[in-house]
């Protein structure tokens, strides 16, 4: 078996003319990290790895051995489609090894791979859909505010065909990369986007969300356009979120799904979510990792603020999607905090702990906020006894660093890795005087 | 429906036992078309063997058989020996054929008749046809080639993932059968995976968006029992 797929990939580099083979992986923070080797150094990566110097990607440095092993996942090699005949490139993504082959404890991959393992003992696989938002802007100039494709001028023709055909060769571009594509469309806010995939289990997921982040950029560049996924690049307008549709399948079964159920929500889809609530602000950290996603999960937006569920409610953390025509296979629940600046495989890993940590200790799921919780006020919420997510990424790394849960699942190396290194961007941040400051005070006091 | 072009007797070369080749075996190859060499030794057969080696041998025991069976053992203890070897032996020689199956694919008693030798290598390269027929895979416009793991539809070069193109060779090679999840699963998967049954309908998913939504209709989902490929009562 192993050997027809290492044959698989070497004669197709050899059929399809490939120059380079992109070995791609991913930093602790989610930033997509590649090198690229010849067609002939293929077959020693697909044999041994190939060793680098970790100690250049950011939380792969360790004390004394830096250098770590990139094992090509053979599974997930693909030509890369916009590249033309004449010099072929192909890619996989790579799991990060020790020297001595074992897991390396820094790689996001791995860290994956290991919750999976964790649930699928438990006879669970974990699917995911993520529902994608980014904006299309002119290429950005230091120091200058965004600009929206939509504010005319910055294209001839109309600015909505510009955005749509991109977006349009964007999904065929992903199509192509065995990521199918269930809706995309314009989003309210000017040179907004989203693009809805396909569920999947969760490794194959998160590699798609990095190509998909690695793909949308890319072809807007070839367009002299930039595509962002910061988290609330325009003070005013709804930020990009990153729903992500859950449910845990028990062999052809959908584990959530219960028809008796009035909502069709099994037990362990109930557990699953109580889970969730409960340890929501300790993940949060993962989920919305930057200073800028804080200015996302506030009230008026759409974003999710307090920590409830409901059916139809689009102001909760978790929202259960009314499934077209009963199909028990879209039973499912919806998380609406991550966003996309996130580092998917960290951010499933510490979704999934959460859900499981629930089912293995009989959560209870408190009562559903039903009605609007932004037209509540804080009175009325501690009567329910709704909490808010963090507020900042300051008490978004206070939770986590108290969570056992959450250095359980990233393991030690990751977990300590990622609270110093945030706590070094909030510092920055902290010391930071605003344009909001100067304009409110430097006259005024 | 495939159609496999056969190459005519004219493209192969065999090698033949003895030289100079009695006159109504040189006949019947002659009148049947193969291209034929007759040889007194095996090494003078390699010495001068042909550009893409020889097709196969027609080897004559009746008046020399040890030469004979030198000869086959020569054609025979190759890096690549020659496939379709026949000996012809008088009712006498029938014994020799005894622990020697090695060194024959088929015999054939002589005095032959014509026809009966013809029909014999015809079989003989139809069975070797056979064996390659297996490393090209048509249906409609879809081709798969076993060989160099590429695939292709009307022409145009898929871009698939390992186990995109696994699924696709197991479902072509079995036309309008219906297969379940689970089945399939462990016939193409067979290794940690942690998608579990429903990886099936993920990959099912992407071979339809690959193939493109007009011929999605070549994989079709059977309700509550799994997948088939081609429409039922189709066979390749």
């Amino acid at each position: 078996m192993q050997d027809h797929r290492r044959d698989y990939v070497l004669r197709t580099i050899e059929e399809r003319g490939i120059r380079l083979v992109r070995l791609w992986f991913t930093d602790v923070l989610g930033n997509l990290k590649s090198f690229a080797i010849s067609p002939a150094e293929m077959e020693n990566a697909l044999n041994d790895g190939m060793s680098f110097d970790g100690s250049s990607i950011d939380g792969y440095s360790r004390i004394q051995e830096s250098d770590v092993l990139a094992i090509p996942d053979v599974n997930t090699f693909e030509v890369l489609p916009w590249v033309d005949g004449k010099s072929a490139e192909a890619r996989v993504f790579c799991d990060i090894a020790n020297l001595d082959g074992t897991a390396f404890d820094g790689d996001p991959r791995q860290v994956l791979r290991r919750n999976l393992r964790v649930a699928r003992d438990k006879g669970f696989s974990f699917y995911v859909a993520p529902d994608i938002e980014y904006f299309y802007f002119a290429p950005p100039q230091d120091g200058s505010k965004p600009v929206p494709l939509d504010n005319g001028g910055f294209f001839d023709l109309t600015s909505t065909d510009v955005a749509s055909s991109l977006r349009k060769e964007t999904i065929r571009t992903l199509e192509t990369m065995s990521i199918p594509v269930e809706y995309s469309f314009h989003e309210d806010a000017p040179s907004q986007h989203e693009i809805d995939l396909r569920h999947t289990d969760a490794l194959t997921m998160a590699d798609s969300v990095m190509t998909f982040r690695f793909v949308v950029r890319e072809i807007a560049a070839m367009h002299g356009v930039h595509a962002t996924f910061m988290p609330k690049p325009l003070e005013s307008i709804q930020g990009s979120g990153m729903h992500l549709h859950l449910s845990l399948f028990d062999g052809e079964d959908n584990a959530f799904h219960d028809i008796r159920d009035s909502y069709s929500l099994s037990e362990t889809a109930k557990k699953f979510m109580a889970g969730l609530l409960v340890h929501a602000g300790e993940i949060t950290a993962v989920t919305n990792q930057t200073i800028n996603s804080y200015k996302r999960l506030v009230p008026g937006f759409e974003a999710p603020v307090h920590v409830s569920w409901a059916r139809n409610n689009r102001s909760g953390l978790i929202r259960v999607p009314v499934p077209k025509r009963a199909n028990p296979l879209a039973t499912r629940i919806e998380y609406r905090s991550p966003d996309p600046a996130c580092n998917p495989y960290l951010a499933f890993s510490v979704i999934l702990a959460a859900g499981l940590r629930g089912i293995e200790q009989n959560y209870e799921l408190p009562l559903e906020a039903d009605s609007n919780l932004f037209e509540m006020d804080d009175v009325a919420l501690d009567k329910l006894g709704i909490q808010q997510l963090p507020q900042s990424l300051s008490d978004a790394l206070k939770l986590m660093e108290g969570s056992q849960l959450v250095a359980e699942t990233l393991g030690d190396h990751i977990f300590e890795w990622f609270l110093r290194n945030k706590r070094v961007e909030w510092r920055g941040y902290k010391t930071h005087i605003s344009q909001f400051e100067t304009d409110r005070y430097l006259k005024s006091l | 429906m495939t159609v496999y072009k056969e190459p005519g007797p004219a493209l192969k070369m065999l090698a033949v036992f003895p030289a100079p080749a009695p006159i109504e075996l040189a006949r019947t190859l002659d009148l049947s078309g193969y291209r034929w060499k007759a040889f007194a030794t095996g090494e003078e057969a390699w010495r001068n063997e042909p550009e893409g080696g020889w097709s196969g041998a027609v080897v004559m025991c009746d008046d020399d058989p040890e030469g004979a069976w030198a000869m086959c053992r020569a054609l025979r203890r190759r890096d690549v020996p020659v496939a379709r070897l026949l000996v012809l032996v008088t009712g006498a020689q029938l014994g020799d054929l005894e622990l020697r199956d090695e060194l024959y694919d088929d015999f054939c008693l002589t005095p032959f008749h014509p026809r009966e030798l013809e029909a014999r290598l015809t079989h003989l390269f139809w069975r070797e046809l056979k064996g390659s027929r297996e490393s090209l895979i048509e249906y409609d416009r879809l081709v798969l080639n076993l060989e160099t793991y590429q695939a292709s539809f009307a022409g145009r070069s898929l871009d698939l993932t390992y186990m995109e193109y696994e699924l696709l060779k197991f479902l072509a090679q079995n036309p309008g059968r219906v297969f379940s999840r689970e089945t399939l699963l462990s016939r193409v998967w067979g290794y940690e995976y942690f998608g579990g049954a429903r990886t099936v309908d993920v990959h099912v998913r992407r071979l339809r968006a690959k193939l493109g939504e007009e011929n999605a209709f070549l994989i079709q989902t059977v309700r509550s029992v799994g997948y088939r490929f081609g429409q039922a009562g189709w066979s390749a």
